[in-house]
């Protein structure tokens, strides 16, 4: 319940801000330099209140929201906010959703190995390889890899979802291809995060394998496998549930970099042309859209604090 | 062109794909009532207008087969191609184009093209094959707009009637034209499919199919193109001019270049008294340097803009006066207007040094580069020029509307039609009209008006020949180039014909050799 006023203050303050850059969607046509009446336009925007103040404007929109009414792109097409968030979803949200598994499955290990053998090589090269991957620019390694092993090796597509005569493709070439134009994207995506991530694990396990209980548990004769991989690890993950919880606006919301330099029609393409175009409803259908899943996202990872720390519980007799 | 030519030995043969690359997203499939070049490229192939131009941009029939102004210029009769057939199997007919004029003016369209025919008192069908056009006075665009495209009466009516064009299917689920190609599949920010119409009134085009593919980073363009992932592009000067020079890709592709139809140029705020003399535009025209900004930032790949048209089209002459670069003609200029340098070496009049802003919108680094020239070249005078880029928007809405601002760095782009109306006459300074710099001159007015009211091509001429004149003595600002256009088309596809109309001009006539086919799938 607590997310609602929260969903408000948000969709307020983002409803103002958006509103407070300059141009609006008839302005911005005329960015080519092409000398072209904007008037009809303007008349027809006028349509839309585009021409009342701020609160009113706000007002409306949200008595539409309310009964889950996103309203029409102002673009040319007019289609509903919805049809386009609908069909950019699943893109990012695949993409994403594969990046971030990979991501925990190799930082999660990483980490461990490096809290459990601190100092010892691999650790110590997991710490070049961590400052390299914090220093890269995805932008830089996306391009490098495109032109390595797009161009010059020619082994894998350089951008796009799928070939453009895809539909003429033989079944499984079809996975195939698709997924070979997943594979750089998700590469120069999950590289950056997994320096982080793998940073994460190994602080928290190291904090976590001084404690008494691992000292106890190794005490009573449990193998060194068991003791890390089954109490010190459960402990050690909170932190890393933490921010993958932070983490969600970004798997839905999309990254604007990757989608655009791999032409991906993800969310965040889709986000980015709205607000070069002023396009209100299309921007604040997303940005609705991210909140809400942000919000639920953050309850999920509390409640899933419970499930891995059995100290944590949540909500018991109304106190939370 | 630098590449090979298409050896005779090569037939046309139908079949193959054509990719082709946008860098934006498609705002909808009605042409009507969109502006922006992805959306109007596609619909140039799914639509046709009555007139349509050739290789120099001369005026041609398309779905009219012939057309005839009155002596008085005001009346214009259009025969149509009989025979002509919606992609959807019906007939086009007269009806269409009455509706389509109908629809271009309905309050209710938001199309920016409404104010092109506010001269037109009324069109007319006579009979299915016969369009009656009357103007309220005799006007030069008249041809020129029918270009526009036309619009299928029987699927887009009952939406157009009820005030929500953008709703009908046609606007993006389903278009129907009587142009080339079909439409066939749209994915957005993915890509746009094409299928060639059988029933073109032309002939069936050659290639059977155009994929648009929306990659929305030139510089992943650029690789695909490198990879052959899509057939052409439009290269950047220093793309064109230093990575694609070796033998690989001159064999891939074919380059082109090609005056573009848009001119840069240094403005000033005419309602600045320091700016209003014209010995000081003039002084600024001859310190800049326009060979050393074409070197330096379009590496020699523009033309020297002496007025506002582009050199080679029928309109241009180059018997102006022009400036080439000459420091001390620009002092004494100076200080003719009464500007003399003080011991710290800055240009003072009445105790004030020159010093102005200059702006221009952030994100194109060709018109950064140019203030920095523009700068340093100024600087040598003694005048202080500030750079300061702004968002466009920014720009656009509190500095250029509200004639806040000393100087611009800008672009013009100019129709096939020569009449620049709305850019220089003295009725269009208002703050939501396009003579920015609030340029007033009686003679230009006059020229401008005599232009525009004229149907004769002979003495339309003169009428402009004498404008670029007056603009180039009078200067109201200082003309710098036209940057050219680099298109590049993978030399597998023969029959391009590159001319003054660029290179897509008549895609349709576009082939490839049986043995060259590409993608034969399908």
């Amino acid at each position: 319940m607590f997310a609602i006023p929260l969903l408000l203050g948000i969709t307020f303050i983002s409803f103002m801000v958006i509103h407070l850059a300059p141009g609006d969607p008839v302005e911005i046509i005329s960015g080519e330099g092409i000398p072209i009446d904007l008037k009809p336009l303007q008349d027809f925007y006028k349509l839309y209140g585009l021409d009342q103040p701020l609160h009113v404007q706000y007002w409306n929109w949200l008595k539409r929201i309310v009964r889950l009414d996103f309203g029409q792109s102002f673009a040319p097409h007019g289609r509903p906010v919805i049809h386009m968030i609908r069909e950019r979803l699943p893109v990012t949200l695949a993409l994403n959703v594969i990046e971030m598994l990979i991501m925990v499955a190799l930082a999660v290990p990483v980490g461990v190995t490096s809290a459990t053998r601190q100092y010892s090589t691999f650790d110590k090269s997991t710490t070049v390889f961590v400052f390299v991957g914090f220093a890269t620019p995805d932008f830089w390694l996306a391009v490098m890899l495109q032109i390595l092993l797009g161009v010059h090796l020619g082994w894998l597509p350089i951008s796009g979802l799928r070939l453009p005569v895809w539909e003429y493709l033989p079944f499984w070439q079809q996975q195939w291809d698709f997924l070979s134009h997943l594979i750089l994207p998700i590469t120069v995506a999950t590289f950056g995060g997994l320096a982080g991530y793998s940073r994460y694990m190994r602080q928290s396990m190291l904090e976590v394998i001084r404690q008494d209980y691992v000292q106890s548990a190794r005490a009573k004769g449990l193998p060194e496998s068991v003791v890390i991989g089954k109490h010190a690890l459960r402990n050690a993950m909170l932190p890393i549930v933490t921010v993958l919880g932070l983490s969600v606006p970004g798997l839905i919301g999309g990254s604007v970099i990757i989608e655009t330099i791999f032409a991906l029609p993800g969310m965040g393409q889709l986000m980015v042309q709205a607000v070069f175009e002023r396009d209100y409803p299309v921007i604040m259908g997303n940005l609705v859209i991210v909140a809400s899943l942000t919000l639920f996202a953050n309850l999920v990872a509390d409640l899933s604090y419970g499930l891995i720390d059995p100290r944590i519980r949540v909500g018991r007799r109304g106190r939370a | 062109m630098d590449s090979v030519v298409p050896s005779a030995s090569a037939a046309p043969a139908y079949g193959d794909t054509f990719i082709d690359s946008l860098l934006g997203n498609i705002s909808s499939l009605i042409p009507t009532i969109t502006s922006d070049n992805a959306s109007h490229e596609v619909g140039s192939q799914i639509y046709s207008g009555l007139v349509n131009f050739d290789k120099d941009l001369k005026p041609v029939g398309d779905l009219a087969e012939s057309w005839e102004f009155s002596k008085d210029c005001r009346d214009l009769t259009f025969r149509l191609r009989p025979g002509v057939k919606w992609h959807d199997g019906q007939p086009f007919t007269a009806e269409d184009v009455v509706f389509t004029w109908q629809t271009i003016i309905d309050p209710r369209v938001p199309s920016p093209y409404k104010s092109e025919y506010g001269l037109v008192e009324s069109v007319r069908a006579d009979g299915p094959d016969v369009v009656r056009v009357h103007y309220s006075q005799p006007f030069a665009k008249a041809l020129t707009n029918w270009a526009t495209a036309m619009l299928p009466k029987h699927l887009l009516e009952r939406y157009v009637r009820e005030g929500r064009i953008r709703e009908a299917p046609q606007n993006w689920s389903a278009p129907v034209g009587t142009g080339p190609y079909r439409f066939k599949e749209l994915r957005s920010g993915e890509k746009v499919v094409l299928v060639s119409n059988p029933d073109y009134w032309e002939g069936r085009p050659y290639i059977s199919r155009i994929v648009y593919r929306i990659i929305p980073s030139q510089a992943t363009t650029f690789l695909e193109l490198k990879a052959k992932g899509v057939d052409a592009m439009l290269l950047t000067a220093l793309q064109y001019q230093r990575q694609t020079s070796y033998p690989a890709f001159r064999q891939a592709y074919q380059r082109f270049r090609h005056p573009g139809n848009a001119y840069t140029y240094v403005g000033f705020n005419l309602k600045d008294p320091r700016f209003a003399d014209r010995r000081v535009r003039q002084a600024f025209a001859y310190a800049i340097d326009k060979r050393q900004v074409m070197e330096g930032v379009r590496l020699g790949l523009a033309r020297e803009a002496t007025g506002p048209y582009k050199p080679g089209t029928w309109v241009y002459t180059d018997k102006v006066k022009t400036y080439p670069y000459d420091m001390d003609k620009a002092r004494r200029l100076l200080a003719e207007a009464g500007w003399t340098r003080n011991s710290d070496g800055l240009l003072v009049k009445d105790g004030r040094p020159f010093s102005f802003e200059l702006l221009t919108n952030q994100g194109n680094d060709e018109r950064k580069k140019i203030a920095e020239i523009v700068q340093a070249q100024l600087r040598e005078l003694g005048v202080t020029v500030e750079i300061r880029p702004l968002e466009w928007a920014a720009l656009l809405k509190e500095y250029i509307k509200k004639r806040k601002f000393e100087a611009i760095v800008l672009g013009w782009g100019i129709g096939i039609d020569p009449d620049q109306y709305v850019v220089w006459h003295s009725s269009q300074t208002g703050p939501d009209q396009l003579n920015h710099i609030s340029y007033a001159n009686p003679e230009v007015d006059r020229l401008l008006e005599a232009g525009r009211t004229s149907c004769v091509q002979s003495e339309r001429v003169k009428y402009y020949h004498q404008l670029q004149e007056v603009l180039a003595d009078d200067l109201p600002l200082v003309f710098l180039y036209f940057a050219d256009a680099l298109p590049v088309v993978a030399s597998r596809i023969h029959g391009v014909d590159p001319g003054p109309n660029g290179v897509r001009w008549q895609s349709f006539k576009w082939f490839v050799p049986r043995p060259l086919q590409r993608y034969t799938a399908g």
